[in-house]
């Protein structure tokens, strides 16, 4: 059983639509990586899936049910982008109060305040919370009461470089313990690590879905070798440009090359034969490269279109 | 029932923590005993004169103070929690947009309810403390009474305000719309009355007249406190009106229970229509 299924939603708000025929599923213990520029439909995914909003057409089931449903709202955990906090309460007062909402237990307040680093601050007022600290909140409320499903809205803005490696950390954590989630975000550096499959959005319309390694396969994007040290980098670029490779000179000794089509490893067999590198590097599509190309293959087809 | 409570709890915790409470508590403890002492000083008396007289005076006072009071604590119940973005996350909780309101309401309720009783219940045990010849029963009938119907009235407009901020998408409309609906209710309801009655010069139907007073809850408000004291007392303007109406007491209570139960039930309804 999946753990979300959208099937051929649309979302209208009078004259705009927002999303066209959305088709998308999670499965149990799978993290989705939502990716898209400001306004691609996001955020009105998570709504729908949160029940928040009723589709114009198609349907959304969540733990087979209907996204309105007390039952679904009790396992699934949600953080709002830009979360916000009752300014006067304290940060463990803020937390308790949600969890009599979502009928958690205090010991598991005090243990998410631990856990997300805010136990030293939680008798201060929330308005005195820097971004980071309430992004942190935000997180702890989100996994009140153990969910089973869990929708991240850009869950490491204001999060440190640190506090982002610890909150992966935890997403992985979570993901073994069967827990499915979607973050939703910018591109961010980082999280290609932590999640099984990416869907890419732009004005409403899923343009690409799948895992990292099958995004790059379809995209063809060649991966970067880049050698150092090389006494021998004008012969070997040379031949390489023979050969049909992309080639261009890095630093005073190094030669860059693109290796396209799973041409990786005989380059870099080649570069260590005929030559003695310092130093290699191998630069795989990063999925801001992924984004990049498909976000281009959009505007090309948009461009299309008009013409 | 369980997600009421917990909504009703934190808003009177909040009502504690931020002292409104207090405040109004004060507020009317002040005010009450001030009336009580000081309010025969346009006869050339001073100190306590009667318990109708008491009661006449600290319900006009109220007619202004209680709706005033009710729409400030409650006009940003809603439009407040959306702007600041928790009513989003309010609303992912496994709790109904019924659950909310309801506990909103038991929570804001509650803090005018005791803030009622403490407030004018000191002011009772002032007059039955220092006062010589009261006659006990009647102070402690008629300011069960004039409390319990202060209550009803705050409790219609919280209701009222609940419809403000569930159709305003900002906060500073939802506050302005408040302060219209008491103007209206408190000081312009009265006025267009009066003026359908001077300018019809009898031509409107006099007996449809003082049923109009029943449209608004202030004035049921002060019927019930003016009225029920032998002699009468001192009905003035409009609220003379209320001695044609041919309707028993307990029809007026049940008029001002209605003018809380409808508000609150439209509210109910606006909120569910509120895009989130």
């Amino acid at each position: 059983m999946n753990v979300i299924d959208i099937q051929g939603v649309s979302q209208r708000y009078g004259q705009t639509t927002v999303l066209h025929d959305l088709n998308l599923s999670l499965g149990e213990g799978e993290v989705l990586g939502l990716f898209g520029h400001n306004g691609a439909g996001k955020t009105t995914s998570m709504k729908l899936v949160l029940g928040l909003l009723q589709p114009s057409a198609g349907q959304v089931r969540v733990f087979d049910r209907l996204p309105s449903d007390p039952h679904v709202r009790q396992m699934l955990g949600y953080l709002p982008e830009n979360v916000t906090f009752y300014p006067q309460m304290s940060g463990l007062e803020t937390l308790r109060h949600f969890a009599r909402l979502k009928g958690a237990s205090n010991a598991q307040v005090d243990r998410l305040l631990e856990e997300v680093g805010l136990a030293a601050a939680a008798r201060r007022r929330v308005k005195t919370y820097s971004k980071g600290m309430r992004q942190r909140l935000g997180l702890a409320q989100a996994l009140l009461g153990e969910p089973r499903l869990l929708l991240l809205d850009e869950p490491t803005v204001g999060l440190d470089p640190i506090a982002t490696q610890d909150l992966y950390r935890l997403l992985d954590r979570l993901r073994s313990q069967g827990t499915s989630i979607i973050i939703c975000s910018h591109v961010l550096p980082g999280v290609e690590a932590h999640i099984n499959r990416a869907a890419i959005l732009t004005q409403g319309r899923l343009l690409a879905l799948g895992s990292l390694r099958k995004l790059r396969e379809d995209a063809g994007l060649p991966t970067l070798l880049r050698a150092n040290g090389l006494k021998r980098a004008g012969p070997l670029q040379a031949s390489w440009n023979r050969a049909g490779h992309v080639t261009q000179r890095w630093g005073v000794e190094g030669l860059e090359v693109a290796a396209l089509n799973g041409s990786k490893l005989d380059l870099l067999r080649q570069l260590l034969n005929e030559d003695d590198p310092s130093d290699v590097e191998i630069a795989p599509p990063s999925l801001e490269d992924l984004y990049r190309y498909y976000m281009g293959q959009a505007a090309a087809h948009a461009n299309g279109e008009t013409a | 029932m369980n997600p009421i409570w917990n909504m009703a709890r934190k808003e009177f915790s909040d009502g504690l923590r931020n002292r409104w409470l207090l405040a109004i508590s004060l507020l009317f403890a002040i005010l009450a005993t001030g009336i009580a002492w000081l309010g025969a000083a346009a006869s050339g008396q001073l100190g306590f004169t009667s318990v109708p007289a008491t009661i006449a005076s600290l319900a006009s006072l109220a007619t202004f103070l209680m709706p005033l009071i009710a729409l400030l604590l409650a006009y940003d119940a809603i439009v407040g929690e959306d702007e600041s973005g928790t009513l989003l996350l309010l609303l992912t909780y496994p709790l109904g947009r019924g659950h909310i309101l309801l506990g909103k309401f038991i929570g804001h309720g509650g803090i005018l309810a005791l803030a009622t009783l403490i407030g004018f219940g000191c002011a009772m045990l002032a007059i039955a403390v220092l006062v010589d010849d009261v006659e006990l029963s009647l102070l402690v009938w008629a300011f069960a009474r004039f409390m319990l119907s202060s209550t009803l009235l705050g409790w219609g407009f919280l209701g009222l305000a609940y419809v403000l901020s569930s159709i305003s998408a900002e906060k500073s409309t939802a506050a302005g719309l408040a302060l219209g609906v008491w103007f209206f209710f408190v000081l312009v309801f009265d006025l267009v009355l009066l003026a359908l009655l001077v300018l019809s010069e009898g031509q409107f139907n006099p007996r449809v007249l003082p049923w109009l007073l029943l449209l608004n809850p202030a004035d049921i408000y002060r019927l019930i406190n003016l009225s029920g004291f032998d002699g009468g007392a001192s009905t003035a303007g409009v609220l003379s009106l209320g001695s044609d109406l041919p309707v028993p007491g307990t029809m007026l209570w049940l008029c001002l229970l209605l003018w809380v139960a409808a508000p609150l039930g439209s509210a109910w309804l606006l909120f569910r229509r509120r895009a989130s």
